[in-house]
This record gives C-alpha cells, structure tokens and sequence, in this order.
C-alpha cells in the first residue's frame, strides 16, 4: 500500500533526524538560562554599566559558551589565549574554522544569525571591520583608555588588539638575508612563497607591499611589489604552493612572507628559521576586535573582550606579547610596568619608521592586485 | 551506457579455451601488454600512498622513524575544536545516515518509476544526474539560507546528511538503474501482487534482494563520497573529517597525524570494497 | 482505503471513471520535493542572485561581466585544466580498463584494481595535494621539478590521480561488452589487430569514450579541495575565484561576483553533461 510506503520514508526520515539530534556533539545550545541578564548585556557597553566586572562575569559563567571564529591555535598564541580563558572562567569554547579569513568570520555572522552557532566574537582585519560596523555592538573595555586613540573606533565598534611587521622568514640554510633582492639568486630556485592569495588574504596582500616599499615604491601605489614578484617569477624563483607548517617543514617552502608574530621558529617549527625585516619597509598591520550585535552569548563575549584587553601577567595582552604580536596596549603597559619585559625583548626589532596602510591606500592596493596579480605572477 | 562497473560484478562473456597458434602468440602479446600496464600504472598510484606512508612514519626529527601519528588519531585535539576522532566518528555517522536515506529516497522512488510512472524516467534521471552539473561550490552559495533555518532545528554537523543524499545522487542512480534494468521488474511485482503482497513488500522483500550488488554499490559511492566530502562543510563552517584534516594542514607543523589519517581512510575504503567484491561474488553465482 | 484502489496491477481488470484515486506520480512526491529543496532551489538562488546588484537590484548587465578578460582568464584555465586531465585521465584510463578487462574476469587482479580504483576515483582533496607534496618536496621521495609548479602541469598530473581511476570505472562495462566472438569473427575474415580496433572495436567503444572523457571533464570542473590545498598563492580556475569572490577580506569580496561565475560554471558543465547524455544513450544502444 502506497501509505505504508509513505510511512516508512517518513519514519526513516524521521528516525535519521532523531538519530541526527541525538547525537549531536559538540557545540551545546546552552545559551544561557538568565535571559533578564542576556538581554541586558547584549546593549551594555560597557562593564561598569551593566554592573560591574562580577556581574558579568557571573552572567557569562550561566551562558557557559563561547563561540569564536578563525583563531588558529599558533596564531599569535591563541591556543594559549584559549585555554587560559577556560581555564580561569570555566567557560567552554567552540572554535569554528580555526583557518578562516576575516570576510568568512562576516559571512558567519551573517549566515548564522539567529543559531547558537553564530560567532559571538571576531578577530578581523582593518578593511573588514570598517566595512561591516553595522553587524557589531559597541562595547569599551575597562582599560580603553589604554588603546591610542587612533586604533579604535570611537563608540567602541571596533578596536585594535595585535599586530606585527612584515617580514621574511628564511631557512638558514640559505645564510643571512640582508636585502630583498637577494632573493632573486638562484639558490632560491622554486623557494619563495606569500601566505595565500593577495587578492584574498590580508597577510599576503602586506607581503606585496613591504616588497613594494623595499623597491622604492610608495603606501599608495603597489606596482613595484608586483614586478618585484614578477621577477621572482620570472627568475624561477617563486613557489605558488601553500605554504603552511607542514610544507615548510618538508622543506618545500623555505621562504615565507609573513608577519613576524607567524615567522617565529615555535610557530613554523623547525629551528633553524631566520626573520629578516627590511630596513626601509617595516610594513605594519594590526587585526581589530569586535562583539556580534547578535551575539547568542553576549556577555561571555564581553568578557572574552575584557580578558583580551586585560593587563594582568597571565591576560591577554601579555599573552599576544608571548606570541610575538605586539599587543595595542603596549606603550601604556611599558609605561604602567605590567608588561612582561622578557617577551617584549624578544620581539624582532625594528629600525625605521613603521607604516600603517589606510583605508584608502588598502583599496587601492586591492583594486590594483586584483587586475594584475594573476598576469604577473601566472 | 552501462552503469559504473560494480565492483563484484564480473562479465558475462568468459575468455575462451586453451589458445593455440596464433591466438597463443596474441595471448602472450596481451599478457605483456598488461604486466607493464600494471607495473607503470601500480608505480603511479603507488608513489605518493608510499610518501604518505613514509611522512606518517616520520618522527619529530626528519630522518627518524615513530608511530606517534598513527597513535594521535586516536587522541589529536586542537584548541577549542573538537578532537580529530570525533570528526572521524561524526563522519562515519554521516555516511550511515547519507546511505539509508539514500535507499529510501532513490530505491522505492526507482522502482515506481519503473512499473507505474514510465513518463517521469526521463525526468528522474535528469534530475539525478544534474548535481554532477552544479558544482558543489556552486551549490553551497545557495545553501546557505537553507541551513540557516536547519541550523534553528540542530546544530549537529549530522545535518549535511540533506545535501550529501543530492550529492550521491548521480553515483547511486548509476548504480541502481543498472540493477534494476538487469531484472524483470514487472513480472516480479505483478507476480508478488498478484499472491497478495503489499507494496511494500514488493520493494522490500521482492526486488530489492535480487538488487543486492546494484544496492551494495550504490552504498558503497555513497560512503566514499562522504568520506572525501570537503567544500560544502568547509563552506557551511561544519566539521568533519576532511575540513578538519584541512585545519590541522594548515595549523600544525607536524603534519604527520594528516598522512596517518588518510592512510587509514584509504585503507579502510579499500578493505570495504574488496570484502563486498567478494561478498558479491556469491549472489551472481545464483543469477 | 482510496489510496489503495489506485495502486492496482495491469492484472486487476481497469476500471471506467476513476473515483477518488490518487494518480500514481504521487508517489514520486517525496524524491521531487526533496530534490526541489536541496537541489533546485539552491541552484534557482545563485542563479538569480547572479544577476543581482550587492544591495538586491536587478542587474542584468552583470552577464557582460563573464566577457571581462580577467573573467575569461579563469574559465580558460579552467578549460585547460580540465581539458588536459581528462583527455589525459580518458585515454590512460581507456588503456588501464583495457588491461583490466581481459585479464581473468573473477580474478585477483581485476578486484584488486576495481577496489582501488573504487576508493581513488573520490581521493582528493587535502590528502591528495599533500601526498604529492610530500612526493615531490626536495626533502621528498623525488626532487622537485620546476615544471611541477607551473600551472597546469602539475596540478594537472595529481588531478590524473583521481581521473584514471573513474575513467577505469566508468569505461570497463563498455570493454566488457565487446563480445570475444566479434574479435574471432574478424579474425576469421583475415583482419589484423589493427583493423580490427580501427572498423570494429574503435567505432564501438567510441561513444562510451567520449562519454567517459566529458564526465571526467565535468568532474575535473568542480574540483575545488584538491587545487586550494596544493596551490592557493593565485587564482588560476574558476572555483578558486569563486572562493575569492566569497572571503576575501581585501574588501575584493563581492557574492554576487561569486554567483555570476557560479552561474558561468553551470552554463559550461551543462553543456558538457549534455554531450554526454548523448553519447551516453547512444553507446547503450550498442551495448544491450
């Protein structure tokens, strides 16, 4: 009979949703039992507003999760960042997509809006956050007025969290690197790679242009970075291979762009790893912090926000520092003495004038990439 | 065209008898021809399964030898992301649940088509072949809003078993139209009807006993499927073995637990087929 | 039940004037629905937002944008890509089922290499990228080869990889289906070898070939794994671009973008999925 049929497809549909919800590991949909207290500190900016540092501590422990979004574990020491988090509030973390770009964190945000899956927290860089404001909650951490002004967002949309300079990191196997153009002999043969797409990644966008600046060329025009990879092209020099840890290990790429908090010999793992930054282009770039308006758990985000931007020994300025980043807060952690000095003195040092792209000189940059990256380097 | 060939299935047509003369001398030609096919083939596929191997051998230092990969797939975890197991486990899940549902969608749905809505076989095979016509890049981009709203219901990375089913879809068509068209599915149902069967009887315990091969091979594309599946989890930020294979790729300098993995993934796959090779095998004694 | 009257055999004698019966097609409605959700709704989604603008106009015009010369850089090197692996995958595939099929058909042999074939025809990805790594990495098991490198060699070679064994697949029941007796008959009438695959076994398995080679080519399309994990510094083909277009967080992100050649993609694998049903039908004539 066809309704037996229709019964059994259904029951088996039925049955594999059941089993499919049963089972379902992992992420807990516990958001939160204290919904007076969630919908407060979904709108408070601030801790002092909505209570002080134990109210919502207390209110992100009922929350009990938090989600986060393409924080790789050696990434700036997020895998210590994390574990510390848990360790002292209790507060269990999902991480989604630990190898995602800033644009898919928005695009969760975005896709996800209104699950427990949602990213509650989002660690983007400079050009994402200023074109998506309208998908955060401002929020001031309690030592705001700790970050230079010109690294935040006034309301508290967004702010700045860590950043590094651009560099070369080298097997030194290959010697010592003093200059860029170095790289263009022929014992690099197939060696040099950036970390991913410039048209794509925000790394590898940097990388073009602190080539572009070694060159001679300027924050608004990338052109000589591109001809510099050209060359390298050209001269059978550049790998288009992904590098990653693995790869760098197997010694297929031993030449990576990359920030210098990503060129660390802990991060790439073998020891033998050199870092050169160019005298004349130390290209620098910082990533910025930012609260899902939408957040399913709103004020373990804000918390997240405060242990990131606490200055405490084991919180999570110092804790980037250990990471090789350079945390936002450190002129005024050196000054106040709560910097960790032994971290802070292995950071590569740097002689030069630092620049940072703006917003403007970031499109442009883009734009010009997008047009004539894959002719130069295809 | 025939199906994609199953993998118990042997040809009806056996070589002939001893050759003699000139046949001996093209038989001995044709053996040549297929020791050094195999020997440059084998090599090729061969090679990089050895460099997997051979990584997931490798110790801390290169150049030494540890089991340690092959131990940490038991016991891999990342930061904040679910142990490599338990991806390993949520992924065999999902190719029990893509399979069954599959069956159930595609066997009775095949079947009816078959006996009682001729008209619409054009259509259904049109419709099962078109996701081999819509990458599954493509494919997620439209998902999107769709798991939005399943993603309300369960957060569980089991919920791709929805798309998987449609991925599967042309491999196990394939599959299951061969079967079906190898036997006289009118006679069998009017024959079972006419004793007094119900319907469901007929798929159940008529038809689908003599599909055997044709199902276990339409379960079996279905599993590799799903075992090899990255771009929609990777795109709808899910969780499974291949994304996270991929994360720990992109994450950790000591890689060797990515070649364990796969590996094992291989070998599994290949221990699968060859056991229903042979399991089959005995079905088409019978005819 | 009136369900049940519907369900009636040819046996039961046809009844004049249908009273309450559900017409048989509605038993299809589960797999029609099912497949309209995920499947065509989906496709319907990008297709339209194709031809969108960011904040939700209609923009026909976007289409012109397939004939951007960037645009068409990436469908050519798709082209390429697929082309060559296919045609490569096709014929070495054709050569690897031929072996296979006249060796002994219960034998180890041909299991061992259907059940290899079966397991690398869906191993990509990832693992595959870095099996080759690891293959060709100077601390490798060979030196690496500078040609290995450069588009599309050697993303062609390990996209081989998986394209010979489906082409084994795909194309042994066609080389089953050559019956022994047409080869003895050809010999009888004194042809050589050669005549006999030129006027006999060629035209045969011809449609069943080029049925394999445009799968293949519509497989090698949508793969996406197997390129980002080996290669992702630039985009040669259409997937990565459309990957690009999705998350790239120079502000170069753009969905519609990422529809438009979403939309482009369908348009050339429809045109591929056509030929090969076709084909496809023509070369079951041959074989029943």
């Amino acid at each position: 009979m066809r309704s037996t049929y229709r019964l059994a497809l259904a029951g088996a549909a039925a049955a594999a949703l059941l089993a499919a919800g049963c089972s379902s590991s992992g992420s807990s949909s516990s958001s939160g039992n204290g919904t007076s207290s969630a919908a407060n500190w979904a709108t408070e900016t601030s801790a002092s507003g909505g209570g002080g540092m134990n109210a919502l501590v207390a209110a992100a422990k009922k929350e009990g999760t938090l989600n986060v979004i393409a924080l790789p574990p050696t990434w700036a020491n997020y895998g210590a960042i994390l574990s510390a988090f848990t360790a002292k509030y209790g507060i269990k973390i999902n991480s989604a997509l630990p190898d995602g770009t800033s644009q898919q964190e928005v695009n969760a945000v975005k896709t996800e809006s209104g699950t427990a899956k949602a990213p509650d927290v989002l660690d983007v860089g400079l050009a994402v956050a200023l074109a998506n404001t309208s998908l955060f909650a401002p929020y001031q951490v309690s030592t705001w007025s700790d970050i230079p002004t010109a690294q935040k967002e006034a309301s508290g949309l967004w702010y700045e969290d860590y950043g590094g300079y651009m560099a070369v990191g080298y097997s030194s196997k290959f010697g010592t690197i003093t200059s860029l153009n170095d790289l263009l002999s022929s014992k690099f043969k197939n060696a040099v790679a950036l970390n991913g797409n410039p048209t794509s990644a925000n790394a590898a966008l940097n990388g073009v242009m602190m080539a572009n600046l070694a060159q001679g060329g300027t924050a608004s025009d990338i052109s000589k970075g591109v001809s510099f990879f050209q060359k390298l092209k050209t001269a059978g020099n550049f790998s288009p291979v992904s590098a990653t840890g693995a790869t760098i290990k197997a010694g297929t790429t031993p030449v990576v762009f990359n920030w210098d908090y990503l060129n660390l010999p802990s991060y790439v793992g073998v020891s033998n790893w050199k870092v050169f930054i160019p005298q004349n282009a130390v290209l620098g770039g910082f990533y910025a912090q930012a609260i899902n308006k939408t957040a399913p758990h709103p004020a373990a985000a804000r918390l997240w926000e405060e242990f990131l931007y606490s200055q405490a020994a084991n919180g999570g300025q110092n804790l980037w520092l250990q990471g090789g980043a350079r945390p936002v807060e450190q002129a005024a952690m050196k000054s106040n003495g709560s910097i960790n000095a032994t971290a802070a003195g292995k950071l590569p040092s740097v002689t030069g004038s630092p620049v940072f792209l703006t917003q403007a000189q970031n499109t442009d940059a883009a734009n010009y990439l997008a047009a004539n990256w894959a002719k130069a380097v295809g | 065209m025939a199906a994609l060939t199953s993998v118990g299935e042997t040809p009806l047509t056996a070589p002939a008898g001893r050759p003699s003369g000139m046949q001996a001398r093209r038989r001995k030609r044709l053996n040549m021809f297929r020791y050094v096919v195999f020997t440059v083939f084998g090599l090729f596929f061969l090679l990089p399964l050895l460099a997997m191997v051979r990584f997931s051998l490798e110790g801390a230092k290169l150049g030494t030898w540890s089991v340690t990969a092959w131990k940490q797939i038991a016991s891999y975890s990342g930061t904040g992301i679910p142990p490599l197991i338990s991806s390993i486990e949520i992924t065999l899940e999902l190719a029990v649940i893509t399979c069954v549902v599959m069956l159930v969608l595609l066997v009775p749905t095949m079947i009816w088509v078959r006996l009682r809505v001729q008209w619409l076989a054009r259509t259904m095979e049109f419709l099962c072949l078109l996701p081999l016509t819509i990458p599954a890049i493509v494919l997620v981009v439209g998902l999107g809003a769709i798991y939005n709203k399943i993603q309300h219901y369960s957060l569980s990375a089991l919920m791709l078993f929805w798309v998987y089913v449609i991925l599967a879809l042309p491999y196990a068509y394939r599959a299951l139209a061969a079967g079906l068209s190898a036997i006289d599915v009118t006679t069998l149902s009017e024959a079972a009807r006419s004793l007094g069967a119900s319907w469901f009887s007929v798929m159940v315990r008529v038809i689908a006993p003599n599909m055997r091969q044709a199902i276990l091979n339409a379960v079996l594309l279905t599993a590799a499927l799903v075992l090899g599946e990255f771009t929609i989890a990777y795109l709808l930020l899910y969780n499974n073995l291949q994304v996270e294979l991929y994360s720990i790729s992109r994450n950790t300098p000591n890689a060797g637990v990515l070649f364990s993995t796969s590996v094992a993934a291989l070998l599994f796959g290949f221990a699968l087929l060859m056991i229903l090779s042979y399991a089959g095998r005995r079905r088409r004694g019978r005819g | 039940m009136a369900v049940a009257a519907a369900t009636e055999t040819g046996a039961r004698p046809s009844r004049a004037g249908r009273r309450l019966s559900t017409p048989a097609w509605v038993g299809t409605v589960p797999f029609l629905a099912y497949v309209a959700i995920f499947l065509v709704w989906p496709t319907g989604i990008v297709v339209v937002d194709a031809l969108k603008n960011p904040n939700g106009a209609w923009a026909f015009s976007n289409i012109t944008e397939l004939g951007n010369p960037l645009v068409r850089g990436y469908f050519i090197g798709s082209f390429k890509l697929c082309l060559l692996s296919s045609l490569l995958g096709a014929v070495f595939g054709a050569i690897l089922a031929y072996a296979v099929a006249s060796g002994d058909p219960d034998g180890t042999v041909r299991r061992l290499y259907l059940a290899v074939s079966g397991v690398l025809a869906q191993f990509g990805g990832v693992t595959l990228a870095f099996a080759f790594l690891a293959l060709i990495g100077p601390v490798g098991l060979l030196f690496h080869a500078s040609w290995f490198y450069s588009f599309p060699w050697g993303i062609t070679v390990i996209y081989t990889y998986f394209q010979i064994p489906l082409m084994v697949l795909v194309f042994l029941p066609a080389i089953d289906g050559l019956k022994v007796q047409w080869r003895e008959a050809s010999e009888n009438l004194g042809a050589s070898a050669w005549q006999y695959w030129r006027h006999v076994g060629g035209p045969l398995l011809a449609p069943a070939f080029l049925g394999g080679l445009l799968l293949l080519f519509a497989n090698a399309l949508s793969a996406f794994a197997t390129i980002i994990a080996w290669e992702n510094q630039i985009a040669y083909i259409v997937p990565q671009q459309i990957s690009t277009a999705l998350s790239s967080e120079v502000g170069l992100s753009n969905v519609n973008v990422a529809d438009l050649l979403a939309l482009g993609m369908v348009i050339m694998v429809a045109i591929v999925m056509t030929g090969y049903a076709l084909l496809q039908r023509r070369a079951a004539r041959w074989l029943r």
